[in-house]
Order: C-alpha cells, then sequence, then structure tokens
C-alpha cells in the first residue's frame, strides 16, 4: 500500500511492514511463477502420476501402484541403458570441464608477459574465443549427422586420415560398445566445450590482477599459477558447470539418437523414447521420473562434494 | 530504508525459493489422458449404386501420407478422382514425415482431424496399440463393397489375399489396408552371377556356398551385410525358417510360443548361415546410419559382392548408382536339403505402406470411400508407374513394361504360388524385430556368436515380450 493510505497505527509496526514487503515482491513475480507453475511444475506432476499408471495414448489410464518400476527393476534393457549413461554422467564433465579450463585459462593467461601485464592470452586467443563456441551455435542434428559421417568406417574422415599413414582404422560405430563410448564422448565433449571455455574465461576474467602480479614475483610458473591461484578462485563457476554438464550428460538424446545406430549402444532417454514410440506411456513417464531423481541426486552430490569456503575477494 | 525498500539480492534468493515451493493447483492434475468418449458423430450420406458405402457428398476430407521414399503424388492421384467425384467436399491432401506427430494426439483425444491415414515410416503409429484402444475403425466395409471398375465383383475379389490376413489382429476384423507388394530376398546382379562367375542362381546351401567359394577366388564376397541396420539380415532369412520347418515353425513365433526360436529348424537356417559367416564370404564394413546405401553402391557401382540382403524397394533406391546392364533380380531363398518341409521359391512378400481409419473421423465413410478408389485399376497402375513397386491389385499392371528388378519379383510371387510368408510378428510385436532381432544378429553377423546363443537370445527376448502386460497379446483363434 502506498505510505499516504497506510493506517497511521501500522506505518511504524514491523510486522506491518514485512508483510508491505513481502506484498511488494510477489506482486512483481506473480506472473513469471504462474507461467512457472503451469508450464513447469505441472507437468513434472502429471508426470510423476502418469508413472502409476498405465497408459498407452488411449482414453483410459489405470493406476498400476509400482508396477511400471517393477518393470523397470526387471528390465535389461533399462539396466544396459543406464549403465551407459552413468558412464557418461562420469566422465562426460571430467572431460569437457578439464578441457574448457584448459583453453580458458591459455586464453586469459597461457601467452607471454607482453605490455608489462603480469598476464596475457596466447596469441590470438581473441580468435580462439570465437571459434570454440561455434559448435554451440550449430543444430544438434546437424553435429550428430555430420560426426556420424566422420566416424563413418569406409569414408569417414577419422579413418580416411588413418588410411593415409597406413593404419587401418576401427569401426567407431559398427557396434564395439567401448568404441561407440569414446565416439559418444568425444562429440559430446567438442560441443560444449565451447560454452565452459567462455564460462570460465569470465570467470578468471574477474581475478584480480595483483594476484597474478604476486604470484608472479614469487616465481610461480603458469601451472602453479594455474592450480594455486586460479582454479580455486573460480572454483564456483566450476561447481555449477560440473552440474550443468552432468545434467547435460544424461541428457545426451538427439546425438545418440542420430548418430549412434541402437544395436552398438542406448543412452536412457533414447530407451525412453523407444518406450513412447511403442506406446508404452506410462512406462516411459516412470522411465523419466527415475532421471529426474538421478539428476537431483548428482546435482545434490556435486554440491556437497565441491562444497568449499568462498573466497571473497 | 523506505518502508518497502528490498535489496535485489534478497528479492533473487527468495524468488528462487519460490519457485521452488510453487505448487499448482492439483486441479491441474485432471486435466487427464481420458479425452474423448463422445459419440461419433460421423458424416453419412444415402447409400446408392453409385455411392455404396453411403458417402456425404458434401463432408470434407483429409488424406495424411507419409512422405518419405513413395513421395505423396501417388496418393494425390487419388484424392483428385475423389475431388472429381464429390467436388463439393474439396479433400485436402497433406503430406509429412511425421505420422505420428502429427496425427497420433488427435487422435487420441478422440477428436481425429484425419479421414485417412497412411500410417508407414520411422514415425509410425504403433498399429497394435490402436487396435488395442479401438482407435482404428474396421475396414471389412471397403473390402465388402463393389470394386470401382466393375460393380459386380467386391473389392477384396480384385485384391491379393495377404492384404486382408495383414489387416487382421487375431480375429476376423481387418484394421489396416496395404496397397504395394514388397518382395524380399537374395538380389544380385544376373550379369555378375551369370556371366563374371558362370553360375546359376543357388537353389540349395550347398550351392549358394559353392558360389560364394567361386567369387571368393575372383576376390570378391559372395554376400554383403549392411552392418548398420543389422536387420536386413532378416530379409534374407525369415523364409528359410519356414522352408526348413513348415508354417508351424513361423505361427510358433507369431503367437511368442515357450519354444518358438529353440526348434532344430530354427537352428539348422542358424547354422547355415554361421558356416558362411566363418568362411568369411561377407562383405563387412558398413556401419552407421546410411549403411544401407552404402552397401548397396558398392553392390551395384563397385560390383564387390554377388548377393545383398534387402526388398523390392532396392531397386528405386540405388537406382542412380545401378549400371544399364546390372539385371538386377530377385531370388527365393536356398533350400538346405532336401529335408525341408516347403518347397524353394517360398517367398516373404508381404504387403505394404498401411492406410487406416480412425475410428472417430467425422468423415469415415470418406476415409473408407477414398480407400475403394485407392484399389481401383487406374489408381493402381498410376501407383506402379509413380513410385515403380507391384499393387496389391490383381492384373493392374499387365501389360506393363516392367524394370528388370519388379518383374524378378513379380515371377517370384507368380513361382511361389500359395507358398507366401508373413511374420505376423513384425506388425504385432514390432519390438521383437526392430530391438531384439536387430541388435541379435549384429553380433551374429560379427562371428561374436554362434547358433545357439542366437537361438536363447531371441527366445529369452520372445517370452520378456510375453510377460510384458504393456504389450497386447493376440490370442490365437
Amino acid at each position: 500500500m502506498p505510505p499516504r493510505f497506510t493506517p497511521e497505527r501500522v506505518r511504524y509496526d514491523r510486522r506491518y511492514r514485512t508483510l508491505d514487503k513481502y506484498r511488494f515482491i510477489v506482486g512483481f513475480l506473480a506472473v513469471p511463477l504462474a507461467f512457472y507453475a503451469l508450464f513447469v511444475i505441472s507437468p513434472f506432476l502429471q508426470a510423476i502420476y502418469y508413472s502409476f499408471t498405465d497408459w498407452s495414448g488411449g482414453p483410459v489410464a489405470n493406476f498400476v501402484g509400482f508396477d511400471n518400476y517393477q518393470k523397470m527393476w526387471n528390465d535389461d534393457r533399462f539396466w544396459d541403458s543406464l549403465r551407459v549413461s552413468t558412464l557418461l554422467l562420469v566422465i562426460a564433465p571430467v572431460l569437457t570441464l578439464v578441457l574448457g579450463m584448459f583453453f580458458a585459462y591459455m586464453i586469459t593467461s597461457g601467452g607471454r608477459h607482453r605490455r608489462g601485464r603480469a598476464i596475457a592470452g596466447v596469441a590470438g586467443s581473441s580468435l580462439y574465443k570465437v571459434v570454440y563456441f561455434f559448435p554451440q551455435v550449430l543444430s544438434v542434428a546437424i553435429i550428430a549427422v555430420v560426426w556420424g559421417r566422420v566416424f563413418n568406417t569406409n569414408s569417414g574422415l577419422i579413418n580416411g586420415g588413418l588410411d593415409k599413414i597406413g593404419v587401418d582404422g576401427p569401426a567407431w560405430l559398427g557396434g564395439d560398445e567401448t568404441l561407440g563410448l569414446i565416439s559418444l564422448l568425444i562429440v559430446i565433449s567438442w560441443s560444449f566445450v565451447g560454452f565452459y571455455v567462455v564460462l570460465f574465461s569470465a570467470a578468471m576474467g574477474s581475478v584480480p590482477q595483483d594476484i597474478y602480479e604476486a604470484a608472479l614475483l614469487d616465481g610461480a610458473g603458469r601451472a602453479r599459477t594455474f592450480f594455486s591461484v586460479t582454479l580455486p578462485l573460480i572454483w564456483d563457476a566450476v561447481r555449477t558447470g560440473w552440474i550443468y554438464m552432468g545434467i547435460q550428460a544424461l541428457d545426451t538424446f538427439a546425438i545418440c539418437l542420430v548418430m549412434v545406430p541402437p544395436h552398438v549402444l542406448k543412452v536412457t532417454p533414447v530407451f525412453l523414447y523407444e518406450r513412447f514410440r511403442d506406446g508404452q506411456y506410462g512406462y516411459a513417464t516412470s522411465i523419466g521420473v527415475v532421471l529426474l531423481v538421478l539428476s537431483m541426486v548428482f546435482s545434490l552430490i556435486v554440491m556437497r562434494v565441491g562444497n568449499r569456503d568462498r573466497i571473497e575477494y | 530504508m523506505g518502508s518497502t525498500s528490498v535489496n535485489r539480492r534478497e528479492v533473487m534468493k527468495r524468488a528462487a525459493a519460490a519457485g521452488l515451493l510453487a505448487v499448482p493447483a492439483v486441479g491441474a492434475l485432471s486435466s487427464c489422458a481420458s479425452g474423448g468418449g463422445d459419440e461419433n458423430k460421423a458424416e453419412k450420406g444415402e447409400k446408392s449404386k453409385k455411392n455404396p458405402l453411403g458417402v456425404k457428398t458434401d463432408a470434407g476430407l483429409t488424406v495424411y501420407i507419409f512422405n518419405g521414399g513413395y513421395g505423396d503424388k501417388y496418393a494425390q492421384f487419388v484424392t483428385d478422382m475423389y475431388a472429381k467425384k464429390y467436388p463439393k467436399a474439396k479433400p485436402d491432401q497433406k503430406p509429412t514425415e511425421k505420422i505420428a506427430t502429427q496425427v497420433q494426439p488427435k487422435l487420441v483425444r478422440g477428436k481425429p482431424t484425419a479421414d485417412v491415414v497412411n500410417n508407414s515410416g520411422a514415425d509410425e503409429m504403433n498399429i497394435g496399440k490402436l487396435v488395442h484402444n479401438k482407435q482404428v475403425a474396421e475396414l471389412v466395409e471397403v473390402l465388402d463393397a463393389p470394386s470401382w471398375d466393375d460393380p459386380n465383383v467386391t473389392v477384396r475379389e480384385t485384391l491379393v489375399p495377404i492384404v486382408e490376413e495383414m489387416g487382421r489382429f487375431g480375429g476376423k476384423a481387418c484394421y489396416q489396408l496395404n496397397i504395394a507388394l514388397t518382395v524380399y530376398g537374395n538380389w544380385y546382379s544376373k550379369k555378375l552371377l551369370e556371366q563374371g562367375l558362370d553360375s546359376e542362381y543357388p537353389k540349395t546351401w550347398d550351392a549358394m556356398l559353392a558360389v560364394c567359394k567361386k567369387a571368393k577366388a575372383k576376390g570378391i564376397h559372395g554376400w554383403s551385410y549392411p552392418g548398420g541396420h543389422p536387420r536386413y539380415m532378416f530379409f534374407s532369412m525369415y523364409a528359410m525358417f519356414a522352408q526348413r520347418g513348415g508354417r508351424d515353425v513361423i505361427t510358433a513365433m507369431d503367437y511368442l510360443e515357450p519354444t518358438a526360436w529353440k526348434n532344430d529348424a530354427v537352428k539348422d537356417v542358424f547354422e547355415a548361415w554361421e558356416e558362411l559367416v566363418a568362411k568369411k564370404y561377407v562383405l563387412t564394413g558398413f556401419d552407421g546410419t546410411e549403411a544401407h546405401t552404402e552397401m548397396q553402391t558398392a553392390w551395384t557401382k563397385e560390383g564387390k559382392c554377388v548377393f545383398v540382403p534387402d526388398g523390392s524397394w532396392v531397386e528405386n533406391e540405388a537406382k542412380d548408382t545401378t549400371p544399364k546392364d546390372f539385371q538386377m533380380t530377385v531370388g527365393a531363398t536356398p533350400s538346405l536339403d532336401s529335408g525341408d518341409k516347403m518347397p524353394f521359391g517360398t517367398l516373404y512378400a508381404p504387403a505394404g505402406e498401411p492406410f487406416i481409419v480412425p475410428a472417430k473421423a467425422e468423415n469415415r465413410q470418406g476415409g473408407l470411400e477414398w480407400l475403394r478408389m485407392m484399389y481401383s485399376k487406374e489408381a493402381a497402375l498410376n501407383l506402379f508407374k509413380e513410385v515403380g513397386s507391384l499393387p496389391v491389385v490383381k492384373g493392374a499392371i499387365d501389360g506393363q513394361k516392367l524394370p528388370s528388378g519388379t518383374a524378378s519379383a513379380k515371377a517370384a510371387i507368380e513361382a511361389a504360388g500359395d507358398n507366401i510368408v508373413i511374420p505376423k510378428f513384425f506388425d504385432w510385436y514390432n519390438e521383437l524385430f526392430r530391438e531384439d532381432f536387430n541388435n541379435m544378429i549384429h553380433k551374429f553377423m560379427q562371428g561374436q556368436i554362434g547358433a545357439k546363443q542366437a537361438m536363447d537370445t531371441m527366445q529369452k527376448a520372445s517370452d520378456r515380450i510375453l510377460k510384458d502386460p504393456d504389450i497386447t497379446k493376440i490370442k490365437k483363434v
């Protein structure tokens, strides 16, 4: 309420002031929150409800309790896909973040000391920043198709190159699960690394110069500077990136569906999609719910493990 | 600080908290899957001699066609026929590559906008589920109706018998109608086989191995395998199961019987192929999603292999790489020995390109009428001219000049007579073929597993489907 209309008796009452403050906030957030509830929260809850039914796309959805979850527990195909997804969840973030950090560090402080500055990027770093980000701009479907050709056994870029040097390249997507997983990891990392280069560059850019100068005076080399100065100071960004990349890895759907033939390997979202395709909507949503729980658990674990005291600078 | 001063950081923090706690009204949950359920207000007109299905002449008609290898021009021909007969109806044809995405949501809600649907392609709707949910109309009415060209003959009498059989789901009722015949088998170049290798088409497995040996001496492979799509091997194996053990073997597979994949006939066929694989007669290295075209190019353009497992669409699909004098031909699967239960020439030749009419279509009779027109002689001939495949209408392409592959496919069907075999589980339990057989046969073709594990894997998959409450089972009648 505007001050003019506020009755005199409550004007200086602390409880009223608190109420007024919250009313102000809620007033501003009402519309976005309503949207969020309608388009994000409610589908989630509906999916959870459907996961307890035998809905098959028809007009009837019977409540079946935990039947879908029981079926999942006994379904070898689900466990196979989950094994692949878990491997991605563990390896992909580490691989991508390490690469992203290395590139970002090189761009911001890997160069020679020019113009009397404590740190500088390698030559051409402003160009690299842009180039690394290219894969982010491409549509996932295009990435999957193009890389599918690159990995082609007979006429692909990789095996073609290996032929030139007299090495008989393997069948990357020819049925061997390990090779398939390696191919998938390469593509995922390649397509996401640019995002993390930008994220970490921004984080490193906000680290004050004088800390670097001090490190330089103390005789720290590049690696030492990175581990003792840069990494601790950008830890928050790393943790955020780790969670985000983990969720992305769990969510690898389009790349796997388009690029990897289904008999080589499947990630859980592809398995889920196939169940939808066969009209098993109830079962498919229950797999979705398990994925949701997994993402949550993963985020919580990383939050716990990655929890360090914040360094104020 | 003013009375309502809140600093920015606090707003953000609170917003996040509020977002997590914002729970929508439970009312949102009641918007359930249970759509529809209202009376079927299908448009109906007067039945007459000229209008045997009782089409309401001015009711609109919407046709959804899968726009894939066949395109949709062949269907536009029929839609134009409809427009000519019912000018007030203004039929509308919608080509799409994503049939399920376009059609299924409305169909599920019981308010389909489509009156007839070409349910085909990678994004086809699961027909078994549609039948189970009573979302597709019975089509016997079309088959019983007088045919377009001759009112004294029913539509059924103008078609090859497998059309009705393939529309059945364990009962007499027919829910889908196919329009083209696909012939599966061993495709080869007659020129290469007869002139290059100086051989006849092998009618027995021993002869097949002999041809492969000859080919190997010439530095080419007898067989090829599209590793990106392992399931292609089924096209050259399936008829052999029936040939070896009789129809009982394949019926047992269709009805998921507990020993369907464990009998001697299946074992013999797998062992025959195992020998072929072990002798390294198979050309491999076609991986990834374009495997089939890579294989077909190696076969047609480069002449690297004699036989490919394929279906009759291959002639059209590979026409850009096929030399003029290639003489593409399809051969039926070889017999194993004189102990076979069915003769050489037994053919895996189903009808394809299924059409359905939604049960609650607004102009259901119009949809049925459209199908009756599709089965007219002129539409069947036009289908052949557009896409080059064999129509299911008897005699529709008599007297036409056929390309080599189509001619051999037609000859193979005529030679087979009644010995046409069709895997019903292909429609009923598609995952058994598309996933389980596909994954198993890849290991098999790579030599990682033998006949015994192949049989075990398939039986286990068959049992899993039998036990799965989410999959509607078709009971033996």
